[in-house]
């Protein structure tokens, strides 16, 4: 029970990292129509740009909490100088040139950073465990990260729902001719949803940055389970989005926790272990195809 | 006929004046190893070991200048064969060494050694494959075949009294081989075998969550460079450390310890090479090396010395000329050349058969980590896969 509770946590701690990402990228494409494939770049840079925050003042908290701010200004400085450009553009166009985006990201951080990648150390407060039940521990810092994730995740609920910026988020996700025609500024809006987007995935970067260490290309395995996720949630849907990312955290953990001792019952030990991880690799995808044979847009998908 | 003298004595004479030219055209070394990416401090530590290498020799092998073509295989199988391909047949060179991953030796093997008949000498991988039904004339090693270091690991548990040990490694041709390898010689209870993803999963909550629950009496885990600081950083983030101890190979080393730090200390591990063994040409080897880096080198690099060394050996005694392949090979066969493990003999499938220790995480006089020998675990051992192999 309390082994089914960890695991549990675990595959909501990963999904909680994977929304963060999906978050900005569901924006982007379901507002601003914009396939963005360098939204892992953004990733990498803000564990990158955390790094150096972090050196420089010393302490984890504060340069994380700096890195936020600094991974914004890139994301709108990223959105003025290119992305701007590729709105008129078709989806392929776009696809060519945020990809370029993703190698010119990769130099950079080699030019700047070296090729060998850095570590972040957990914080000294939270490298320890703590007792999530009398006798049940689990490491404090995977905790932060969900308390992190899920706050961030109310917060976006809480500025989609309630407040004007979420009311145009939203009308622009069901009808973005619309809005503009309504008198929105549109380009101030986009600069805002795209350098939001660089936000939340900064902060997913820097947080799994002590967990797996910052290194050149993290943001390009993962992208592709982000990419995934918004697709299962419908694009655009924030709330599709979380449970999207929710699901697929946990699949990722069932298939790694109990597929091996599932397998093993009716296969060769050896063989089960050898097939469970290239199982788990491919359930996610399997639950997107299925997804979207059930309902074409996804969960909660706007646009038919 | 005055034609055909005059050509006769053109041949002679391209050939007088050709044969010193050729003499003077250096021996081409083609490196090919991880240089970008996470793993590139291994790479990196390989190669400072080649230049030293290079150093020590003066920069010539049997009175031949010799030149090092490095090439990075971005630790992908695909760009690795990319890499061996251009070696061979572009900078036509006369040895290829290096390779870290058994996976990317895999896809490059038979470019180098089949299609091209070049020599290689791998400084690290040694999949189970090319010892057994895959070995080749031209293949040789400077490592081990991937079973025996945890077959050393597994001897030393048996003798410890460690009942129950629980398995991980990555899902590739080294961690199975690897895993394959600590079953065959321990003796006690395997808790159970998990593969994680390779080489993209770094993390192992997942995991750590199952060991807690089946608390075993040991962990084995075999995850080399930034995979082994992960896991150890995160068995000690989840408590573990303090109630299950870890058993490694490659996963705690030179290129490990100074992200590991602290967490590692005491944790035991199996390798064929230690910077403490008492031999002159290895004390050379880690002096000059700390004098120059600042750091302590690692098996790979130790390695990767060996490598050079060896081929120098056989250029030696051929006095720089390499034309004669089955010479070569011959000389090469013979590993007379003071390694840094101490001597050793090649087996039928050109696997060194060596002496395997036992390693301590400890902390040097001046504050620094590193591993100490503590014990032998396995003396001359030959690996599992020699008799599968069809050469004699």
């Amino acid at each position: 029970m309390e082994y089914l509770l960890l695991q549990m946590l675990n595959g909501v701690q990963l999904g909680l990292l994977m929304f963060l990402l999906a978050a900005g990228l569901t924006l982007t494409l379901g507002i601003m129509d914009l396939v963005n494939l360098a939204h892992g770049s953004l990733y990498m840079m803000g564990a990158y740009i955390a790094w150096t925050l972090i050196g420089v003042t010393d302490s984890f908290v504060l340069g994380a909490l700096l890195a936020l701010p600094a991974t914004f200004l890139l994301g709108v400085a990223v959105e003025a100088v290119v992305i701007r450009r590729l709105y008129a553009r078709d989806h392929l166009t776009q696809v060519l040139a945020t990809f370029g985006l993703i190698l010119f990201f990769n130099e950079l951080v080699r030019a700047v950073w070296g090729p060998a990648g850095k570590s972040i150390a957990v914080p000294g407060f939270l490298n320890r465990t703590i007792e999530i039940l009398p006798g049940v521990p689990y490491p404090a810092y995977r905790f932060a990260i969900i308390i992190v994730g899920a706050g961030v995740a109310i917060l976006l609920a809480w500025l989609v729902a309630r407040t004007r910026l979420g009311m145009v988020i939203r009308a622009g996700a069901s009808n973005r001719r619309m809005i503009g025609a309504l008198g929105v500024n549109i380009e101030l809006l986009f600069s805002l949803v795209f350098g939001l987007g660089a936000v939340f995935a900064g902060l997913a970067g820097l947080m799994a940055a002590p967990i797996a260490s910052v290194r050149i290309g993290m943001g390009d395995d993962i992208l592709i389970l982000a990419l995934v996720i918004i697709v299962i949630g419908g694009i655009g849907s924030i709330k599709g989005a979380f449970i999207a990312a929710m699901v697929v955290g946990q699949i990722d953990i069932v298939g790694r926790a109990f597929l091996p001792d599932l397998l093993k019952t009716f296969m060769s030990s050896s063989a089960a272990s050898s097939a469970a991880p290239a199982i788990s690799q491919v359930l996610v995808y399997v639950l997107m195809a299925a997804v979207l044979v059930w309902r074409p847009t996804g969960l909660f998908g706007q646009r038919t | 006929m005055k034609n055909k003298l005059f050509g006769t004595a053109t041949i002679a004479t391209a050939m007088a004046f050709g044969l010193p030219a050729m003499a003077q055209s250096p021996i081409k070394v083609g490196f090919v190893s991880t240089f970008s990416g996470p793993q590139a401090a291994i790479g990196e530590d390989m190669r400072r070991s080649v230049e030293l290498a290079k150093e020590h020799l003066g920069g010539k092998m049997g009175g031949k200048p010799f030149e090092i073509f490095y090439e990075d295989d971005q630790f992908k199988p695909d760009v690795g064969k990319a890499r061996s391909e251009k070696l061979v047949q572009q900078d036509k060179v006369n040895f290829v060494a290096g390779y870290i991953w058994s996976n990317v030796l895999l896809a490059s093997y038979k470019t180098v050694v089949d299609e091209s008949d070049t020599i290689l000498i791998s400084a690290n991988a040694g999949p189970s494959q090319i010892a057994g039904e895959l070995c080749n004339k031209n293949f040789f090693s400077t490592s081990w075949q991937n079973d025996q270091t945890p077959m050393a690991m597994g001897e030393y548990l048996n003798t410890k009294g460690v009942k129950s040990l629980y398995l991980v490694g990555p899902n590739y041709a080294a961690g199975k081989d690897m895993l394959a390898g600590v079953k065959r010689t321990y003796k006690g209870k395997i808790v159970s075998e998990d593969y994680t993803k390779w080489p993209d999963q770094l993390d192992f909550s997942a995991e750590l969550t199952k060991i807690a629950a089946a608390k075993p009496d040991g962990i084995f885990i075999f995850y080399p460079g930034a995979h082994g600081v992960q896991f150890v950083k995160q068995w000690a983030q989840s408590g573990l450390n303090k109630t299950v101890p870890l058993y490694q190979v490659f996963s705690i080393d030179a290129i490990t310890l100074p992200q590991q730090g602290d967490l590692a200390l005491g944790t035991l591990g199996a390798q064929q090479w230690v910077n403490d063994l008492p031999n002159e040409a290895n004390k050379k080897y880690v002096e000059d090396f700390k004098k120059k880096h600042g750091v302590y080198p690692s098996y790979y690099g130790a390695q990767s010395y060996d490598a050079i060394m060896l081929m120098a050996s056989a250029a030696e005694a051929l006095k720089g000329d390499l034309s004669n392949k089955d010479k070569v090979r011959a000389e090469i066969k013979k590993a007379n050349f003071k390694s840094v493990r101490g001597d050793f003999k090649f087996g039928n499938n050109n696997f060194p058969i060596e002496n395997f220790y036992i390693q301590e995480a400890v902390k040097d006089p001046q504050g620094m980590m590193t591993v100490k020998t503590i014990a032998t675990a396995l003396k001359n051992a030959v690996d599992p896969f020699a008799e599968k192999c069809p050469m004699k």
